[in-house]
């Protein structure tokens, strides 16, 4: 832990009674890209204030670099927000927002310039130095707040949905753009997002959270092919979760069937959930799969087609470059390791 | 579809023709006009009432109301301000009580409010009655011009509270949040952020109590006595005493332009064309 940069030890937070942050322990190493994932209402933003000061823990202590900041106010803590609200100035210009922490710090006048000019080049902002922040649209407005904070280069950056306003095509050059840039100039990234697909391009650790509590920790890869419960391996992505029962370490049942599988240390007859990603179910002719259902739908998407396959009375998600028409029977496999195997959340 | 929403104006745009057109027309006429036109057979148009005007008599009284009143709205402004800073900081259940007890002596008959101060101030009054009681000098603070910006501040401190406390409660916390982030202490806050935000409220503030201040003539009458005339009891005094219409019509017109400037001149300074706390 000597390298981390932030970290919450056991963070808890109560508004009116209500327990909004539930024991959240996290650690985030310098250079590093960590993004809170999770829906809205579940605490992201209250746990990103609690770094940034703007909000008191009930419990818990918060490290900066080693050094504990509890009480240390915001405008003394050495990371800049990029508020979920834009929060600009809108009594000064474009230039003087972004210029405002590098004024605080006194710093030489042509220096502000310059660095001031590159920041609205790199935000494809270059002659709007001088409008006046009602005069602009919701992603530029957006692409101000970001400029704002970075151009302080700050130790740790921290950032509440900064693309939320922003239409697709913007969104997906401006993560790129944020990504190299988080690279290029070595600033830990503390980024919060329901959008689970922004997550996974972009982090190096995603943290899953919901109702106040961390649900899982690690790197997207980790995140996407071993969730580590029903939770998780919904809202990563879109599966299909079913009720299983394990017979024995590598065995479980569902739909009546039984399945070898890769997952052990689960107690005899353990009701447990059962994940299949929609990618990981392959078609086959009818009489040819271990599960066999009609296809209740189909859409193409592009590079694959989307199937609804009904199999007794649990309707398959499918994902699959092949394709049987609506009505159809068909047949199902999966291997062992498609098969993941979690405990019953509440 | 004929819009029909704009016959609902007619009333109001009646009231205003009857109340407010009317009368100032009139004023207008008979600033321009002789004393000796008393219809419309007889009537005479005139400058000799705004010439007249020009005599370093009547030109001090101006400036000297101009210089009061100013001074009592910067007066104001340097309580109301604070004033309002503390009342929008204030804890919610607070806050409306802390108002109430701003606004609490506007329900009070100005004249009587005034009547009060001439019993505290007077030279048997309560101020110089405890000073004597204590066994320290007394003081004639009754009938001089201090005793006149007093009465005014007195008087028109919720004018200014009241715009400011409006600007300054309707600004972003976020907005105050980001100027934390990026390292602003709370001088800096207030001084780049906080103060420039409130300004709309701080001009309307300006504009409603220099308004009254420089026009009033209860005031100066009661507080100030007879050596401190007003632009406003001169007004009062060439109708009332003198019975000199024309004359006094000349110098509210005169006030009325001096006013207009003085408005256009503030709402220059209002930078935030969203409307902040504008109450003009
Ligand atoms: N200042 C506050 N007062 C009371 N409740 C709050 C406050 N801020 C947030 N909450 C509540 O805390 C929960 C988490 O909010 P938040 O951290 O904003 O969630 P997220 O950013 O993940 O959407 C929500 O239920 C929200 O209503
Ligand atoms: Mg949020």
């Amino acid at each position: 832990m000597d390298n981390a940069i932030i970290q919450l030890n056991n963070i808890t937070k109560k508004f009116d009674g209500e327990i909004v942050l539930d024991d959240i322990n996290l650690s985030v190493k310098k250079n590093e890209f960590v993004t809170l994932l999770g829906p809205s209402g579940c605490g992201k933003t209250t746990t990103l204030r609690i770094i940034g000061g703007f909000e008191t823990p009930d419990e818990g202590e918060v490290y900066f670099d080693g050094n504990l900041i509890n009480d240390v106010p915001p405008f003394k803590r050495q990371l800049n927000t990029v508020f979920q609200k834009y929060a600009l100035f809108p009594h000064m210009n474009v230039f003087e927002n972004i210029a405002f922490g590098l004024r605080i710090n006194k710093m030489d006048e042509k220096l502000i310039t310059n660095k001031v000019e590159k920041m609205l080049e790199l935000f494809n902002l270059k002659n709007y130095g001088k409008r006046r922040i009602d005069q602009l649209s919701g992603g530029q407005q957006q692409r101000i707040a970001i400029a704002r904070a970075l151009v302080n280069e700050p130790k740790v950056l921290l950032l509440d949905e900064p693309l939320g306003a922003l239409d697709l095509k913007l969104r997906k050059e401006m993560q790129h753009e944020l990504k190299a840039m988080q690279k290029q100039i070595g600033i830990t990234f503390i980024y919060v997002t329901h959008d689970q697909e922004e997550a996974l391009t972009m982090s190096d650790t995603i943290v899953v959270m919901n109702d106040g509590i961390i649900q899982q920790m690690g790197t997207p890869i980790d995140i996407y092919n071993e969730p580590e419960n029903a939770f998780v391996a919904d809202f990563i992505g879109e599966s299909n979760i079913l009720n299983g029962v394990m017979h024995d370490d590598y065995l479980v049942e569902f739909l009546g069937k039984k399945f070898d599988c890769v997952d052990i240390g689960f107690g005899r007859g353990e009701e447990v959930d059962v994940v299949i990603r929609p990618e990981d179910l392959d078609l086959t002719p009818k009489g040819e799969g271990k599960l066999e259902g009609v296809v209740k739908s189909v859409t193409f998407k592009g590079v694959h087609y989307e199937m609804d396959i009904m199999v007794n009375d649990y309707e398959f998600l499918v994902h699959s470059t092949d394709m049987a028409p609506v009505g159809e029977t068909v047949g199902l496999t999966l291997t062992p390791d498609d098969i993941h195997i979690m405990e019953k959340g509440d | 579809m004929k819009d029909r929403t704009k016959y609902f104006a007619y009333p109001y745009v009646l009231w205003i023709i009857i109340f407010i057109v009317f009368p100032s027309f009139l004023v207008l006429l008979y600033s321009m006009t002789t004393k000796e036109s008393n219809g419309l057979t007889t009537i005479q148009f005139t400058l000799e009432n705004f010439k007249k005007f020009f005599n370093p008599l009547y030109i001090n009284i101006l400036w000297d109301s101009i210089y009061l009143a100013a001074i009592s709205t910067v007066i104001c402004l340097l309580l109301g301000y604070p004033a309002a800073y503390i009342i929008s900081k204030a804890h919610l259940s607070k806050r409306n009580t802390l108002l109430f007890l701003c606004i609490l002596p506007m329900w009070m008959n100005m004249l009587l409010r005034t009547y009060a101060w001439m019993t505290i101030l007077g030279n048997n009054g309560i101020i110089n009655n405890l000073l004597s009681f204590l066994g320290l000098p007394t003081f004639n603070m009754l009938y001089t011009r201090g005793a006149t910006v007093m009465g005014m501040v007195y008087n028109f401190l919720p004018f200014m509270i009241l715009p400011v406390y409006t600007a300054l409660s309707k600004m972003d916390i976020g907005i105050l949040e980001a100027a934390d982030d990026l390292g602003a202490n709370k001088y800096v806050k207030f001084r780049k952020i906080i103060l420039p935000l409130s300004m709309p409220g701080v001009i309307s503030g300006i504009i409603m109590v220099f308004m009254p201040a420089v026009s009033t003539f209860i005031i100066p009458q009661l507080l100030g006595g007879n050596k401190n005339m007003m632009i406003g009891n001169l007004i009062e005094k060439l109708f009332i005493l003198n019975g000199d219409w024309n004359f006094g019509s000349s110098i509210s017109i005169i006030m009325m332009i001096i006013i207009l400037i003085a408005m256009s001149i503030m709402n220059k300074f209002d930078v935030d064309k969203e409307g902040g706390a504008r109450l003009w």
